[in-house]
C-alpha cells in the first residue's frame, strides 16, 4: 500500500526551506533545521552518519515499529486515537508537522497578512465594490498552492501578498478600513506602514483627477469636520467617566465579580439621573417658578426622616402641584373651568395636569425602552449556544482575571482557581460513580425541608407585614375620629414602624436564607447562587405586593375615613419613609455586619479569613431600593433626587467598608451571566411591576378631591383624554388620534395578535438555534475525521523518510521489522 | 519616541486611535506612563523589560513574562518594549478590543514554547501559572495529568494531541466571561 504514495524528497527540500519570515520560528527546531539542511545537501555517508548521531539519534526504532502494533491494539481496545506528538518523529517530520498551516495561522507575518487579505476580499465583494478575477483566492486558509509542487519565492509571494491587502484595503469605505486595520493581529509598526501606503495611493489616485467637483469637495470638509467632532465627543465622554480611579482599585483588588455590584449602581445611578432631569425639568421648575399659595410650616429636623411636616407644602409632594394651566404675567386661577377661558394674555402658558401625566407616561416610557435594549444587550453577549460541554478546559484558558494586580489578592486567585480546578476535577472522577437510592433520596428530603422553611418564613413575615399594616391602618382611623390633637410630628414618627420592621425582615431573612442554605449541597455553585437570588427575590416581590395593596386597596380605597386631605401626599410621604429607612438600615448593616464581625472574628475567633462580600444579595438590595423609587415618582416627582443622593453615600459607603472589612467571594462567579440575569430582575419584576403599579394608580383609582393636579377628575387618565377630546373640537383633521386611541390601545384585540406574533417569532428563532447546535457537532465530526486524514499522512511521510535514509546495519533490521509488521 | 516630557503630536495621537482600540485619553495616558519608566540618559527608545515589570499592573501577574516576550518587537527577543509595542499591549487588552484579537494574543501568550500550538508542556506550566507556587494549591502529579487528558479531550477536535488557535478560539467562544477578564487599564 506504500508504494502507491510517492513523495518526493526535492519536494520535500522546496518545502523545508520556504518559511523565510519565520526564522524565529522556535529555538528548538532552528538547530534541527540548520542540521537537517546539512544532512540532505551531503553525499558523503561517514559525514552524514556523524550528523545522524546528534541530530537524528532521537529518531527511536522502537517507537517507528510501534505505529503498527499500536494499530492492532487500537483495533482490539475501544477507540482511542493516538496524538499526533507522543511518537517520536524524525527531524524533518517535525519541521512539516511545526509549518503546518493550522500551527502558522496564529504566528507568523506571511499568514496573518495572507488571512487578512482573503477578509478584505469578501468584504469588498460584499461591499460591492468590483475586484478583477484575478484577486479571488479560494479558501480563507493560505493557499496550498503554495507549498511543495509550484517553485515560489516566498519572499516574493509575501511581498504580492501585502501589496493586494494594500490595494484591498484602498478600495474600502473609511470605516471598514480603519476597524479591518484595528483588527489585525499584527505589530502597530506594521499596520503604520499599510495603513500609510493604503492612504498615499489613494492620495495619489486623487491627486490623478484634479477637477474634483465643487460639491463633494464640500461635502468632504463636512465629513471630516463631522468625523473631527465625533472623535471629540467620544474623549469628552470617555473624560466624564464617573468613578474611573476607584473602580480599578476595587477591581485590581478584588476582582471582576464584586466589580460587576459597583458598575450596576453606576448604571441605577444613570437611570435616576436621567430620570430627575426629566421630571426636575417638567414638573419642578415650572411648580417652583409659579408657587402655589399654601400655608408653611415651620421646619423642624425630623421632616428629613418623616417627609412629613415642613415638606408637604413644597414642590416635593404630588399635592402640592396645581391643577390648572399656568400662565405667565396673569394671576392664576384655582377652579377648573379656567382650562379653556382664553384670557387677554397669550404669552407662554404650560398646562400642569398634562405636564404631570405625560411627563411620568413618558419618563417611564423611555427608561423601559433602555431597561429592554440594555438586558437584550447583556444577553446577547452572554448567550453561547452550547455550553455544557468543555468546563476544565474553559476554566484553565478564560479564568485568569488579569485586571487583578495587588500581589495577595493574586495569591488569593491562585488559591481559588487550584480549589476551583481540583473540585471540578473530584466531581468529574465522582460522576462516574452513580449515586445510591438512598442517598439521592435523603438528599431530596433536605432540600425539601430546607424550600419548606424557606416558604414558611416568608410567608409568616408576609402575614405578618399584612397585619401589622392593618393594625396601623385601624389605629390611624381611630385617630382620625377621635380627633387627636397631639403634636402631628408625634403621629407621623409612629407611622416610622411600619418602614423599620419592612426593612428589619429585609436584613434579617436572607441571613437566615444563607444559614438554611449552608445544610443544602448543590451539584454546582451556580445554582446555589440562583436558588438563594430567587429566595430573597420572592420575600422582596410579596413584601411589596403587600405593601402596594396596602397603599391602593386600604388607603386610596377610602381616604377620608384616615382624616387624609391628599391620600397621594400620603403614600408619597410613606414611600419617602420606606427609603430612608432601607438607606439607614444599609449603613447599620455596613456597619455592624461588616466592621464589628470583622473585628470579632479576627480578635475573638482569630480566624485569618475577612468576612465575604456577598455580591447577589447587595445587588437585590440595590434593586429593590431602586423598585421603590420607580413606585414612588408619581407622588413625589423629587424622588429620584434623594434616590441619586443616597446611591452616592452608598457607593463610598460600601466600597470604604469593602476595602477595609471584606475579601472576594471564594466560589466562582460568572460575571456575564450574573449582569445578565441583575438587569433582568431590574426590568422584570422591578420596573415591570412598578410600571403596573403605576399604570393601575392612573387608570383607575380616582384622584383626592381638594390637591393635586388632577384633583376633580374621574381618574388621571381623563386629563389626557379630556385634552384629545379638545383637540380633535378644535382641530378635526386629528380625530385619527381619538381613533387610534379607541380601537388600538383600548381594544385587546390588538394586543393578542400582537403578542401572537411575537410567540411565533421566538419560536422560529429558537428552531434555528437548535438547527446550528446540530450544525456544530456535524462540523465537529467532519474535523476529527481531517484530524485522522493528516495523522495518516504524517505516518507514512515519516515512513517514507524512514526508508529514502541511507541503510547502516541496524537500520536494515529495523526497517525489515517494520515493514513485516506492515 | 519621546524623550524626558515631550508631547505627542495631534497627527500622531489620531494616527494611533486609528490604529489601535485606544482612545485618546488612555494614548495620552499611556505615553505620560511610558516616559516615566524611560531612562532619561539611555538613547533608545525602548524599555528593557525589567522596567516594564516594575509597572503596578504587571508586577504580580504570573503572565508577565510571556506578555513582555508577546508583544516584543526586539530581534533577540528579550522583552524590550517600545513605545507602539507598549500601545499594542494596552489595545489588546483595552475595553474595545475584539474577541478575535484577544483570544489571539491570549493563545500567544500561552505559548510557552512558541511553537504555534499548546502541547501538554504548555498546557502544565499554564496550570502550574494558574494555581501558583505554594505547596497547598500545586497540583499533584495525577491530578495534573487528568487535568491535561481532559482538557485535550474537551478542546482537541482533530485529536493531534494539541491545542491549536483555531480549537483555542473555539473553546474562548463559549466563555463569555474572557472577554471581561482579559483586561488590563492603566
Amino acid at each position: 500500500m506504500a508504494r502507491n504514495v510517492n513523495f518526493e524528497l526535492h519536494d520535500l527540500r522546496a518545502v523545508l526551506e520556504s518559511p523565510v519570515d519565520e526564522d524565529g520560528i522556535h529555538d528548538s527546531f532552528h538547530q534541527l533545521i540548520e542540521e537537517q539542511t546539512l544532512d540532505l545537501s551531503a553525499d558523503a555517508e561517514a559525514y552524514e552518519l556523524s550528523e545522524l548521531e546528534e541530530g537524528e539519534g532521537r529518531d527511536n526504532l522502537g517507537y517507528l515499529a510501534s505505529p503498527s502494533s499500536r494499530q492492532q491494539h487500537g483495533e482490539m481496545q475501544e477507540e482511542r486515537t493516538e496524538p499526533l506528538m507522543d511518537q517520536q518523529w524524525s527531524t524533518a517530520t517535525l519541521r512539516v508537522l511545526s509549518s503546518m498551516p493550522s500551527r502558522t495561522i496564529g504566528r507568523s507575518r506571511g499568514a496573518i497578512i495572507s488571512n487578512y487579505y482573503n477578509r478584505t476580499m469578501q468584504l469588498r465583494r460584499r461591499r460591492q465594490s468590483r475586484p478583477s478575477i484575478r484577486d479571488f483566492a479560494p479558501s480563507s486558509r493560505p493557499s496550498i498552492r503554495g507549498y511543495g509542487g509550484v517553485e515560489t519565492d516566498a519572499g516574493v509571494d509575501d511581498e504580492r501578498k501585502w501589496r493586494q491587502l494594500v490595494i484591498n484595503l484602498q478600495n474600502l469605505p473609511v470605516s471598514d478600513r480603519v476597524q479591518m486595520l484595528r483588527c489585525m493581529p499584527l505589530s502597530v509598526d506594521e499596520k503604520r506602514e499599510i495603513r500609510r501606503a493604503a492612504l498615499e495611493y489613494k492620495g495619489r489616485r486623487s491627486s490623478e483627477n484634479q477637477r474634483v467637483p465643487c460639491f463633494s469637495q464640500l461635502k468632504i470638509c463636512v465629513i471630516i469636520a463631522l468625523r473631527h467632532g465625533w472623535y471629540s465627543w467620544l474623549s469628552l465622554l470617555s473624560f466624564l467617566q464617573l468613578w474611573q480611579i476607584a473602580l480599578k482599585k476595587v477591581s485590581g483588588r478584588f476582582g471582576t465579580g464584586v466589580l460587576s455590584y459597583f458598575v450596576f449602581l453606576k448604571t441605577l445611578l444613570l437611570f435616576n439621573f436621567f430620570l430627575s432631569i426629566v421630571t426636575g425639568f417638567f414638573l419642578v421648575l415650572p411648580q417652583a417658578i409659579y408657587p402655589a399659595l399654601s400655608y408653611a410650616l415651620k421646619f423642624q429636623g425630623l421632616e428629613l426622616l418623616t417627609g412629613g411636616g415642613y415638606f408637604t407644602s413644597t414642590v416635593m409632594y404630588y399635592g402640592y402641584y396645581t391643577n390648572s394651566t399656568l400662565k405667565k404675567d396673569c394671576i392664576w386661577q384655582q377652579a377648573i373651568s379656567q382650562h379653556s377661558n382664553q384670557t387677554a394674555c397669550h404669552s407662554l402658558y404650560y398646562n400642569m395636569p398634562l405636564a404631570y401625566f405625560f411627563t411620568i407616561g413618558f419618563a417611564f416610557f423611555i427608561t423601559g425602552i433602555i431597561l429592554v435594549y440594555t438586558m437584550s444587550k447583556s444577553f446577547g453577549q452572554s448567550f453561547r449556544i452550547d455550553k455544557s460541554q468543555g468546563v476544565l478546559a474553559m476554566k484553565v484558558f478564560a479564568s485568569w482575571d488579569f485586571k487583578v494586580s495587588k500581589k495577595s489578592s493574586i495569591k488569593m486567585q491562585c488559591e481559588n482557581i487550584s480549589t476551583q480546578i481540583k473540585e471540578l476535577l473530584s466531581e468529574l472522577a465522582l460522576q462516574q460513580n452513580t449515586m445510591g437510592l438512598l442517598q439521592k433520596f435523603g438528599k431530596s428530603c433536605v432540600h425539601l425541608l430546607a424550600w419548606t422553611m424557606c416558604v414558611g418564613s416568608t410567608l409568616a413575615c408576609v402575614l405578618a407585614v399584612f397585619y401589622f399594616s392593618d393594625y396601623m391602618h385601624m389605629d390611624q382611623k381611630s385617630r382620625a375620629r377621635v380627633n387627636d390633637t397631639a403634636n402631628p410630628l408625634v403621629k407621623e414618627a409612629g407611622l416610622l414602624a411600619l418602614p423599620v420592621v419592612v426593612s428589619t425582615i429585609n436584613l434579617l431573612l436572607p441571613g437566615f436564607f444563607n444559614a438554611v442554605a449552608w445544610m443544602e449541597e448543590y451539584n454546582s455553585p451556580s445554582t446555589s447562587n440562583y436558588v438563594s437570588i430567587f429566595r430573597n427575590l420572592m420575600l422582596k416581590v410579596s413584601v411589596l405586593g403587600v405593601l402596594c395593596y396596602h397603599w391602593l386597596g386600604r388607603i386610596a380605597h377610602d381616604p377620608t375615613s384616615l382624616g387624609l386631605q391628599c391620600w397621594e401626599s400620603f403614600v408619597g410621604q410613606e414611600l419617602y419613609r420606606f427609603l430612608l429607612m432601607d438607606f439607614i438600615f444599609t449603613m447599620l448593616d455596613t456597619f455592624f455586619g461588616e466592621f464589628l464581625w470583622r473585628l470579632f472574628s479576627q480578635k475573638a475567633l482569630k480566624r485569618k479569613r475577612k468576612p465575604v462580600f456577598d455580591i447577589a444579595r447587595h445587588v437585590l438590595e440595590l434593586i429593590y431600593g431602586q423598585t421603590l423609587a420607580w413606585l414612588g415618582v408619581l407622588f413625589i416627582p423629587v424622588l429620584p433626587i434623594v434616590q441619586i443622593i443616597k446611591l452616592l453615600c452608598m457607593f463610598y459607603m460600601k466600597k470604604a467598608s469593602l476595602m477595609m472589612n471584606c475579601q472576594a467571594p471564594r466560589k466562582p462567579w460568572r460575571a456575564c451571566q450574573m449582569t445578565t440575569i441583575f438587569i433582568t430582575l431590574l426590568c422584570f419584576p422591578s420596573f415591570l411591576g412598578a410600571s403596573v403599579f403605576v399604570t393601575y394608580t392612573m387608570w383607575t383609582i380616582k384622584p383626592s378631591e381638594s390637591c393635586g393636579p388632577f384633583r376633580g377628575l374621574n381618574s388621571m387618565f381623563q386629563s389626557g383624554k379630556r385634552w384629545v377630546e379638545e383637540l380633535e373640537k378644535g382641530n378635526p383633521n386629528l380625530g385619527w388620534l381619538v381613533w387610534a386611541h379607541t380601537y388600538l390601545v383600548e381594544n385587546p384585540f390588538f394586543l393578542f395578535v400582537g403578542a401572537g406574533i411575537f410567540l411565533i417569532v421566538i419560536y422560529f428563532h429558537t428552531q434555528v438555534l437548535d438547527g446550528q447546535r446540530k450544525i456544530i457537532s456535524l462540523l465537529q465530526e467532519q474535523i476529527k475525521n481531517e484530524g485522522e486524514d493528516k495523522k495518516f499522512l504524517i505516518t507514512k511521510l515519516q515512513f517514507i523518510h524512514e526508508q529514502k535514509r541511507p541503510l547502516s546495519s541496524h537500520r536494515i533490521r529495523g526497517a525489515s521489522e517494520g515493514s513485516s509488521s506492515y | 519616541m519621546g524623550g524626558a516630557a515631550s508631547q505627542l503630536p495631534k497627527e500622531m495621537v489620531s494616527e494611533y486611535q486609528e490604529l489601535t482600540f485606544l482612545t485618546k485619553q488612555e494614548i495620552l495616558l499611556a505615553h505620560k506612563r511610558f516616559s516615566e519608566l524611560q531612562d532619561r540618559d539611555s538613547l533608545s527608545s525602548r524599555v528593557p523589560m525589567e522596567k516594564i515589570l516594575t509597572m503596578p499592573e504587571l508586577k504580580s501577574n504570573p503572565f508577565r513574562r510571556r506578555i513582555c516576550h508577546v508583544f516584543s518587537t526586539s530581534e533577540p527577543n528579550d522583552g524590550s518594549l517600545t513605545f507602539e509595542d507598549f500601545l499594542d499591549l494596552l489595545s489588546a487588552f483595552s475595553d474595545s478590543a475584539t474577541l478575535e484579537i484577544k483570544s489571539h494574543y491570549a493563545f500567544r501568550i500561552f505559548d510557552f514554547d512558541d511553537d504555534g500550538t499548546l502541547d501538554a508542556g504548555d498546557l502544565e506550566k499554564l496550570v502550574n501559572c494558574l494555581t501558583g507556587d505554594t505547596d497547598e494549591t500545586r497540583l499533584n502529579p495525577e491530578e495534573m495529568r487528568q487535568l491535561i487528558k481532559n482538557i485535550l479531550e474537551e478542546s482537541d477536535i482533530d485529536k493531534d494531541g494539541t491545542v491549536n488557535l483555531s480549537e483555542f478560539q473555539h473553546v474562548i467562544s463559549r466563555s463569555p466571561d474572557f472577554v471581561s477578564s482579559f483586561k488590563i487599564v492603566l
